[in-house]
């Protein structure tokens, strides 16, 4: 369980670094996040389109992980009844 | 609009198609545990269609495209953090809750806690938010219908669309409702992104559209104009000149526009000055929407129909693609309808404005060149709306009803009721509840009351979050910080939230208005208060549990194994099992 917390923290970092990081680079650097790129602005384009994607990727490896972590825990359970 | 006969086809077929899906899987729900939670056999594929289906109200089949349209950027924050909240009930919630195998969730904030008094407290809120988010659904239903029909009393969409899916509910309950809703999520994922390819196909596409709201057109060279409409230099888009009303292309495309500076504006800042109230406002509105997302009663009831937790997480993570492809698609309208319908800057709310150009962008294909295709498309999404009411309704009255007829009926007034009863209560309250929806809908005609979707994420991000997130992870808290927590940071936010709403409308709390012009802060805060109320309700909990942790309940090292062990341990325990014998 807190090898599984542990896991979800860190996703959830991830996530919420470009979360925070979005609105904050908008703030300071207008003039980059308004640079053009095929036809959006920077900004547009991140949070328009690439952050799906983004939660996809984190999502996927949190769930391969997470079912691993399960499969170690549960085979250790069972090795330890063995013995 | 003239009433057209694709949207009437389209339209009838959608609704002929649910009513049928309805008596299809009516034979096939026979038990109690059907009824509630769909057998706990949902497979993966199906149930995150269903969850999508059921989140993917009107609000985001028309809403987002509308809000795209009217505030450019800011509105941009809704889609994405609608589809990155399911990331946190992924992260945290999806698969621990799944394991404690409850029926609903005052069932897991009773069986966590050993609490009956909790599950009272947790049921009134599963109630308070269903009616909340409830109400602008069959508003949305009447407007929308009377909108494609002219001539159509309002009453008629919400009585409509309320009889068909209190039929459906009550017919085969959580099974039933499954399989229509995943249906309508193709529905709904056809519906708005076939137009799109075909617009983008005649017009542009979506980055071209972008391009030519340059962040300053009138002062670049490059532009001409002529008999209302411009192109610019390079580009082949022509665009509609965009009315008075509009905000400016400057505002529109960057961060920090109309949306968010709404108190600022009040308080007659410069755009200087008001920039650091819209990066607070920007950052609570994430709060809310990916929190809010992660504590729907509702949404989160659909997990108990996975067959175990790691189905669970599974069906979450397909979610987050089945949403997140849709969302790429409504804010495409909303850019479209900028540069090519922008007469709908009426200055009129609901559909009539910019929220109907998913419904009426369609038409703008030229009849003579394109034959009936922009009827036709413009049913598509008429359909597409209709689905949008249906499926979200549909899971807020399951969710209702679910409250009603297991937790009052089931556990608080008669705990012994046989499983055949149960069932019976079951559509015996979804027809209570079903009813009660249409009335309330019926008597919401006049009022303004379309924010109340952002009032249910607001109180659920600042109450239910908190709650699942310490229950499942930390062992010591306590049934009172629990319920301190959540009572006390769920009200104060819903009390800001519509002081704020209060001060803008009505006459008597004028002097509310004036203190808030003059507070910006403050009225930021209190708009948008999950920034304060998710700490708040966090720091209460955990301090109000410090105190009592006398009250840890005695077995939480055992509900913790049930929340947090694998399958496959073989330590399943369901918290309500289901009574074969009965049958």
């Amino acid at each position: 369980m807190r090898r599984q917390l542990r896991l979800s923290i860190a996703c959830a970092a991830t996530f919420m670094v470009a979360l925070i990081a979005l609105p904050l680079l908008n703030y300071y650097l207008p003039e980059l996040m308004s640079r053009r790129i095929f036809g959006f602005t920077l900004t547009w384009f991140v949070l328009g389109i690439l952050f799906f994607p983004l939660v996809w990727i984190i999502s996927y490896f949190f769930i391969k992980r997470s079912i691993a972590l399960e499969d170690q825990e549960a085979g250790a359970a069972s090795d330890q009844n063995k013995s | 609009m003239n009433i057209d006969l694709w949207i009437v086809t389209f339209s009838a077929l959608t609704v002929i198609a649910t009513i049928g899906m309805g008596f299809w899987s009516a034979r096939r729900s026979k038990t109690a545990h059907d009824f509630y939670v769909a057998g706990r056999s949902v497979s993966v594929g199906w149930n995150a269609s269903a969850i999508s289906g059921e989140y993917l109200s009107a609000a985001s089949f028309m809403g987002v495209a509308g809000m795209v349209m009217s505030s450019g950027y800011d509105a941009l924050w809704y889609p994405v953090c609608y589809a990155c909240g399911y990331l946190f009930l992924l992260l945290f919630i999806a698969g621990p809750l799944r394991r404690f195998g409850a029926y609903t969730i005052p069932d897991f904030a009773e069986g966590r806690f050993d609490s009956p008094l909790f599950r009272k407290i947790a049921v009134t809120f599963v109630l308070f938010i269903g009616f909340f988010y409830t109400m602008p659904q069959m508003k949305g239903a009447g407007t929308t219908l009377a909108y494609i029909f002219p001539g159509l009393p309002y009453w008629a969409g919400v009585v409509l669309v309320g009889a068909v899916i209190t039929l459906n509910v009550a017919l085969g309950g959580m099974k039933g409702i499954t399989l229509v809703q995943a249906f309508q999520y193709w529905l709904k994922m056809f519906a708005i992104s076939v137009p799109v390819f075909v617009l983008m196909a005649v017009y542009g596409h979506y980055g071209e559209h972008i391009k030519v709201n340059s962040i300053r057109p009138s002062t670049v060279a490059g532009w001409t104009s002529y008999g209302g409409m411009m192109s610019y230099e390079g580009s082949e888009i022509v665009r509609k000149i965009t009315p008075d009303k509009a905000p400016k292309d400057e505002a529109w495309i960057s961060p920090f526009g109309p949306l968010t500076t709404k108190a600022a504006q009040a308080a007659k800042l410069s755009p200087q000055q008001a920039r650091p109230y819209s990066l607070l406002y920007t950052y609570s509105l994430i709060i809310a929407l990916v929190c809010g997302t992660a504590g729907l009663p509702h949404i989160l009831v659909r997990f108990y129909t996975n067959p175990d937790g790691v189905a669970a997480k599974r069906t979450t993570m397909w979610v987050m693609i089945l949403i997140g492809v849709f969302y790429l698609f409504p804010p495409v309208f909303g850019v479209m309808g900028r540069n090519l319908m922008p007469e709908l800057y009426n200055g009129l709310t609901g559909v009539k404005g910019t929220d109907g150009v998913v419904l009426r962008l369609p038409t703008i294909l030229d009849a003579q060149k394109f034959g009936p295709l922009g009827s036709v498309l413009s049913g598509i999404t008429c359909a597409g709306a209709f689905a949008a009411f249906m499926s979200t309704f549909s899971g807020l009255l399951v969710s209702i009803t679910g409250a009603l007829a297991h937790d009052i009926y089931g556990r608080i007034l008669r705990p012994k009721a046989t499983p055949d009863e149960r069932m019976k209560a079951f559509k015996l309250f979804a027809v209570v509840g079903g009813a009660c929806a249409i009335l309330l809908g019926l008597s919401v005609e006049s009022f303004e009351i379309n924010k109340l979707v952002g009032w249910a994420f607001a109180i659920a991000a600042t109450s239910y979050f908190p709650l699942l997130f310490l229950s499942t992870w930390w062992r010591n808290i306590t049934m009172r910080g629990a319920a301190t927590g959540m009572l006390i940071g769920g009200t104060l936010s819903l009390v800001a939230i519509a002081s704020t709403m209060f001060a803008d409308q009505a006459k008597w709390a004028a002097g509310l208005k004036t203190w808030y012009a003059q507070h910006p802060l403050a009225r930021t805060l209190a708009e948008q208060p999950a920034i304060w109320g998710l700490p708040l309700a966090i720091i209460l909990m955990l301090i109000i549990s410090k105190l009592t942790s006398r009250t840890v309940p005695t077995d939480v090292r055992m509900k913790m194994l049930v929340l947090h062990a694998p399958e496959k341990l073989g330590l399943k325990q369901e918290y309500i099992q289901e009574h074969h014998a009965a049958h």
